[in-house]
């Protein structure tokens, strides 16, 4: 066990956890942020997206012991981000969930998108998006969201 | 003040005549043919002797401040009937919709599905099953809201008027529903209510967005994987490396010595195998501490399963008569046809994992004369009499909660319960704490309940007119139903599951034999979502397809040539497809191809047409037509949502490492890095839903999206390439 300071959705936290605890877990079930998700374990859905330092990263293969002074943001804090609340709104208006659970990490991948790529080609989302699984297939309407959020960004 | 009525819990819930009953291992439930089930709406099912009164109490509660909180009768779990089933009562009911907030039901006999008899989701059938119910639990309730204001103002109930969640009298008197609630509560239930002419129709038909959108986009929602209470243990079970297999022996040091680590124990698991279980105060000590457990198994006795074995063993199968599910006319026709206008071809379909986003999980917490659990169940009745069974309950002792679901796709409808049983023999060693039981993802994709391994061989013989004039068709694979309490729904030894889409058929063959095998292989198997459709519908639309490029017709004509008359459904929807592809079709670049494919499944007949080049060795989607039929649409914005997304679940057959494969038992794949799912680039790029307009009984949108994909999508391909694929999955183009 160790003790870990860290920064989440700009929020100091503490956690003492095995070293080798993926951040997604520590997210989960040490801080009660349950908007990020598990769906595979090995980096191959992309359910636990979340940002560290800014960068879309895959909070399941993460040991806590390397995120160190780097923020991290979640579902849960990217909606007080105004892209963030723009891609919310967008998959809202577009209705695109259906059961929702890789949505989340579906949100934050599209977030890092347009943060460095605001005008995104269809290439470049499926680029930016084509690690995330959504195994309802919400894909057409995760695209159409993603337009729109980009347009209404402008 | 929520309405509530003094006799509720009196009122019988008549059973129909073909609710039969099914003693069990199990635990003796009730459960219904679902076959012998009309596909279409309750209205035309339902006897008229058998009136049902539903409390309306026990589906609507009006708070104090006009919200108006419907009861969903089952779980959601994507397919949008959280949203569908309280669009349809709060219509007659005259809502306001702004206020309505869906719940989902706990199991309950109340929350039942009117025709399958039995608490689930399942065979599409929410919307059509339940669409008559709601319409007159809200048609009562609004009701007994005019009745409570016409006693106030003193004025006959004819007089008054509703909108909006508010009672309009004749003498500019009006008053709210949640005003009124109270009062209403009072009001005797009618047992017989006048419901809306379409004239009168406020919600159902029209696009609504669904009720749980924002907290899934804000993270807020909780899924079951996401409940957490006081004390809550997580556990997490070492499953046999071959289906059955028992723990003989174990080493449990390495895992308890892992901080964080309580108990490990054995338990049984599924197919008379056993298991070990590990239990922590968390998720990643559970999991640690079994990746460190040491197991002797014992696999003595047990089948090991082997793919490709097995299809050795169906090739064989399929080359006798199986079980008979259709004998048309001349079942020697085919042997008068010369073998230059026969086709015979066999298919291989292998075992599909359901895989869920949400992996499996169920919290239990075990009081000694009582229970309480939480989970995403497509069963209900079942899995709460499974869990009252392991911990000596009644199922009333134990209080069900319905847990929003991360996908299911049929994987949360088991008729064995095992996760359920798990959780619970967790909970009853560790009483009163309250266990969350989690299945891994490698769990989940090794742990069997698959879409069953098919073959398929099939005999055409060609008549002058290009149309088939035999068909013997033989299907071999394995039994969903057999030794569940579902057996009772085979006729003669053949699981209508295995045929369905095929003995059914709406193309008009008149030497028609359709027979079927269902071998017994120690792998468990379960409906996927379209269950016999998955695979049935791709033999009958790539053989069509290639019946009418043989007869040199375009794909839509030759279809409606061989479609029977009275194949409505799938005549509109193929009409609808071609006139709404027409455009792009005409100006279709170079070196891409059209596929087409239409399928009736779940009483929905479906059309489709699919623009597709190949890239990099793999079909590219670029554009995707449907066109369904599903009678009224309800919440046009849902169906639209299932068809676009259900495309992409039924591309999980063609993708490349989309097959679950076993080698000597033991399953090949174990995470999403070897079971490889379409992702965005496999996916259609676009995808244009087009609903036949109908005043029809609605029927279900859940599965009828996946079975015409695939092939319209390999119908494609043949164009370009002019081979033919008969083996799934797709590993080369």
């Amino acid at each position: 066990m160790a003790t870990y300071q860290l920064n989440v959705n700009g929020e100091r936290r503490e956690v003492t956890v095995d070293p080798s605890t993926p951040l997604l877990w520590v997210l989960r079930e040490d801080l009660k942020m349950t908007g990020t998700k598990y769906g595979c374990g090995v980096s191959a859905c992309g359910a636990c997206t979340v940002h560290v330092a800014g960068v879309a990263t895959r909070s399941c293969v993460l040991p806590i012991s390397l995120v160190g002074e780097r923020p991290v943001v979640t579902i849960e804090g990217i909606g007080h981000d105004p892209v963030g609340r723009a891609v919310q709104d967008a998959w809202v208006e577009k209705d695109v969930v259906q059961c929702g659970y890789c949505q989340s990490g579906q949100i934050m991948c599209a977030v890092a998108l347009l943060k460095h790529t605001p005008k995104p080609t269809d290439a470049n989302i499926e680029q930016s998006m084509g690690g995330n699984l959504c195994r309802c297939g919400t894909y057409v309407r995760i695209r159409e969201a993603i337009k729109t959020a980009a347009e209404r960004l402008k | 003040m929520p309405i509530t009525t003094t006799n509720a819990n009196d009122l019988p819930l008549n059973r129909r005549n073909f609710l039969r009953a099914s003693a069990t291992a199990a635990g003796g439930l009730l459960l219904t043919l679902y076959l012998d089930a009309p596909a279409t709406a309750q209205g035309q099912s339902q006897a008229p002797s058998a009136p049902r009164v539903y409390p309306p109490d026990a589906f609507v509660e009006i708070k104090p401040d006009g919200r108006v909180v419907i009861q969903v009768n089952r779980l959601e779990f994507g397919q949008g009937v959280q949203t569908a089933l309280p669009m349809i009562l709060a219509d007659e009911m005259d809502a306001d919709w702004s206020q309505v907030v869906a719940e989902l039901a706990p199991a309950a006999d109340v929350y039942r599905d009117p025709v399958y008899g039995i608490q689930m989701v399942g065979g599409s059938g929410s919307i059509a099953h339940s669409f008559q119910q709601y319409r007159e639990l809200g048609a009562k309730t609004r009701a007994m809201l005019i009745a409570a204001a016409a006693t106030r103002w003193q004025v006959r109930p004819e007089q008054c008027r509703t909108e909006q969640s508010v009672v309009h009298g004749p003498n500019g008197q009006s008053a709210k529903y949640a005003e009124l609630a109270s009062e209403a509560a009072r009001q005797p239930i009618p047992t017989s209510v006048r419901l809306k002419n379409p004239s009168e129709v406020r919600l159902v038909g029209k696009k609504f967005r669904r009720l749980d959108s924002r907290p899934k986009c804000d993270g807020s929602l909780k899924y079951g994987l996401d409940l957490d209470f006081p004390g809550m243990k997580v556990a997490v079970v070492a499953h046999p490396p071959v289906f059955g297999a028992k723990v003989k022996s174990f080493d449990d040091k390495a895992a308890r010595s892992l901080e964080g680590v309580q108990e490990v124990f054995e338990i049984p698991v599924a197919s008379g195998g056993t298991g070990v279980a590990v239990v922590a105060d968390k998720f990643w000590p559970a999991k640690q501490g079994r990746d460190r457990l040491k197991i002797e198994w014992d696999s003595s006795g047990v089948e090991r399963a082997d793919s490709t074995q097995l299809w050795v063993k169906y090739k064989d199968l399929a080359r006798t008569t199986g079980n008979v599910a259709v004998a048309r006319g001349d079942a020697q026709a085919i042997e008068k046809i010369s073998a230059a206008r026969r086709i015979v071809a066999e298919y291989e379909f292998p075992y599909l994992a359901h895989t869920p986003m949400e992996p499996l999980n169920t919290t239990v917490r075990f009081d000694g004369d009582r229970a309480e659990v939480w989970a995403g169940s497509q069963f209900q009745t079942m899995d709460q009499a499974a869990i009252a069974e392991v911990l000596g309950l009644k199922p009333e002792q134990v209080t069900f909660h319905t847990e929003m679901a991360g996908g299911g796709f049929g994987r949360r409808a088991v008729a064995d319960s095992h996760v359920q049983r798990e959780a619970a023999e967790i909970a009853k060693r560790l009483r009163t704490v309250p266990i969350k039981l989690v299945w891994t993802r490698e769990d989940d994709v090794r742990g069997g309940y698959y879409r069953p391994m098919h073959l398929h061989r099939v005999e055409i013989g060609i008549g002058a007119d290009g149309l088939p004039a035999a068909w013997r068709h033989v299907i071999v694979g394995q039994s969903i139903l057999a030794g569940t309490p579902f057996a009772v729904m085979m006729k003669d030894n053949l699981d209508p599951t295995t045929v369905e889409g095929v003995s059914d058929t709406h193309y008009a063959i008149p030497n028609f034999h359709v027979s079927a095998h269902n071998p017994k292989v120690n792998v468990p198997v379960l409906w996927w979502r379209s269950v016999g459709h998955t695979h049935t519908a791709f033999v009958m639309e790539t053989l069509v397809d290639e019946l009418a490029v043989r007869a040199r017709m375009d794909p839509f004509a030759y279809r409606r040539k061989l479609l029977k008359p009275e194949a409505k459904k799938l005549r509109a929807a193929l009409d609808l497809v071609e006139a709404r592809s027409a455009v792009w079709r005409r100006r279709l670049p170079k070196n891409h191809a059209v596929g087409v494919a239409c399928h009736e499944s779940f009483g929905t007949g479906v059309a489709c047409a699919v623009d597709v080049s190949i890239e990099n060795k793999r079909p590219r989607i670029h554009r995707v037509t449907v066109a369904v039929d599903c009678g009224l649409a309800v919440n046009p914005l849902g169906v639209e949502s299932q068809f676009q997304a259900g495309v992409s679940f039924g591309l999980s057959q063609l993708m490349a490492k989309g097959a679950i494969t076993l080698r000597d038992g033991v399953v090949e794949q174990r995470n999403f890095d070897s079971y490889i799912l379409p992702y965005m680039p496999d996916a259609p790029v676009a995808v244009d839903v087009h609903i036949v307009p109908s005043t029809e009984a609605p029927t279900g949108c859940g599965e009828p999206p996946v079975p015409v994909i695939s092939p319209a999508v390999v119908n494609a391909l043949s164009r370009l390439t002019g081979k033919r694929y008969r083996s799934l999955p797709l590993v080369a183009v």
